[in-house]
């Protein structure tokens, strides 16, 4: 299981760190949030490893949150874009 | 909803909405009793009922236009459903992470109509949502009065792609009718399959 | 015996579950425009999830935990497709996206037909913004 665990670790920072490069570089603020959005289900994707590997479940409730969270955030982003071009 | 029903309801412009009846919030108010009962981890008939109770209030308060379920469902059907959109998922997630790493920036796509066969919302936006999930297209834009999907879809180099993402919509279509379209739609889907050499879903 | 087959198991999903996150950071950073990398950015996810969640249930082995997996899995199935629908609206509306990259573009015919009657009604700007959210 020290394996796996070094294995997510890894790909996870991996990860992280290119939706972070999308995020200072993106032309757009539709870009940021997306890459906003993965990063934070990478938070959670790491928050479900972390579970998995301590065995508890004290987590689970910000794996729910980070996804409700995502939700809004770029369905308000993109509503807002849309409305201002129409104005 | 009939036909007439939705056309008005897309069409008005005063914002005012049909209500739902009791009994047809039905399925929404054992869901999100479930929901409650989920997130405490506890199935006990007191804390079911308190989940009830509080859904029963949020239903009240926040009124929800009506959605009108066809009153068919299919077991059999939706495990088939369930097993095929696993197997798509995996399959079609793995293409997105070698296009990714292969094909970069000189990845091309299109944007493509499809008309589905269903006049139902609920099936239309199931469609949408299984699609979307399905790696490889999302729903750019849609078209209410004429069920009409505008998708955009990842990896399409010519036109014999475009009409093969076409065929797998009709198909995801097809599946989810027989999971839970209406008796008309089925008869209709069954006719159309049961005539050969007629080409459907090509006209945008 | 059977610990080691479900450690194992649990093992090889956890790895490919974050796989999947990795497919979205690089295409995040590799696809050529907004509407591509929306795919890259929502969807491998969902299987990631589903995936990582399915190892915690095989690690756990507790049947009162199923129902919260099952929950935060449903709700990524609900939330998912609507935000990726909404992002993919406003880029197209505002034209994030570059057209040699597109094979076919069958909407732009609508919008532009939309947009022509919408001014002979209206004359111009008048009253876009209703009729854009009617639908």
């Amino acid at each position: 299981m020290n394996i796996v665990l070094w294995i997510c670790g890894i790909t996870l920072s991996i990860a992280g760190a290119l939706a972070m490069i999308r995020l200072a570089k993106g032309p757009s603020i539709l870009e940021r949030v997306i890459a906003t959005d993965v990063l934070l289900l990478i938070v959670s994707a790491a928050l479900c490893v972390d579970m998995t590997i301590n065995k508890h479940t004290d987590n689970l409730i910000f794996v729910l949150l980070a996804c409700l969270v995502g939700f809004v955030g770029s369905v308000t982003v993109s509503r807002f874009v849309t409305d201002r071009r129409n104005a | 909803m009939t036909k007439e029903q939705r056309l008005k309801d897309a069409t008005d412009e005063s914002g005012a909405r049909q209500r739902a009846t009791l009994r047809q919030e039905l399925p929404l108010l054992a869901g999100m009793m479930l929901v409650w009962g989920a997130l405490w981890q506890d199935f006990a008939i007191g804390n079911l009922v308190f989940g009830l109770l509080i859904s029963l209030v949020l239903v009240r308060v926040f009124r929800l236009p009506p959605v009108i379920l066809s009153g068919r469902f299919n077991v059999w059907r939706a495990a088939v459903f369930a097993g095929a959109f696993l197997r798509d998922v995996t399959l079609a997630s793995f293409e997105v992470l070698y296009l990714a790493v292969f094909r970069g920036p000189r990845t091309t796509s299109a944007i493509i109509t499809v008309q589905l066969r269903t006049e139902s919302d609920l099936l239309v936006t199931f469609v949408g949502h299984v699609l979307t999930l399905v790696p490889g297209s999302y729903v750019v834009e849609v078209d209410r009065r004429t069920s009409t999907l505008y998708l955009h879809v990842l990896n399409v180099n010519d036109e014999a792609g475009v009409e093969k993402a076409r065929a797998s919509v009709m198909m995801i279509e097809e599946r989810l009718i027989r999971m839970m379209g209406t008796k008309e739609e089925l008869a209709e889907l069954n006719a159309e399959k049961s005539a050969p050499g007629k080409e459907h879903g090509e006209t945008p | 015996m059977l610990d080691t087959v479900i450690d194992i198991v649990a093992g090889t999903f956890m790895i490919v579950g974050c796989l999947m996150s990795l497919a979205a950071g690089i295409g995040m950073l590799r696809f050529p425009d907004l509407l591509s990398r929306l795919h890259a950015a929502t969807k491998p996810q969902v299987l990631g999830l589903f995936l990582l969640l399915a190892a915690l249930g095989l690690e756990l082995r507790s049947w009162a935990v199923l129902p919260v997996l099952l929950l935060a899995w449903l709700l990524q199935l609900l939330t998912a497709p609507v935000s990726a629908h909404m992002v993919g609206r406003a880029g197209y509306r505002t034209r994030h996206l570059k057209r040699e990259t597109l094979i076919a573009d069958e909407l732009a015919a609508v919008v532009e037909a939309a947009e022509q009657r919408e001014e002979a009604e209206h004359g111009r700007d008048g009253n876009r913004d209703r009729a854009d959210f009617i639908d």
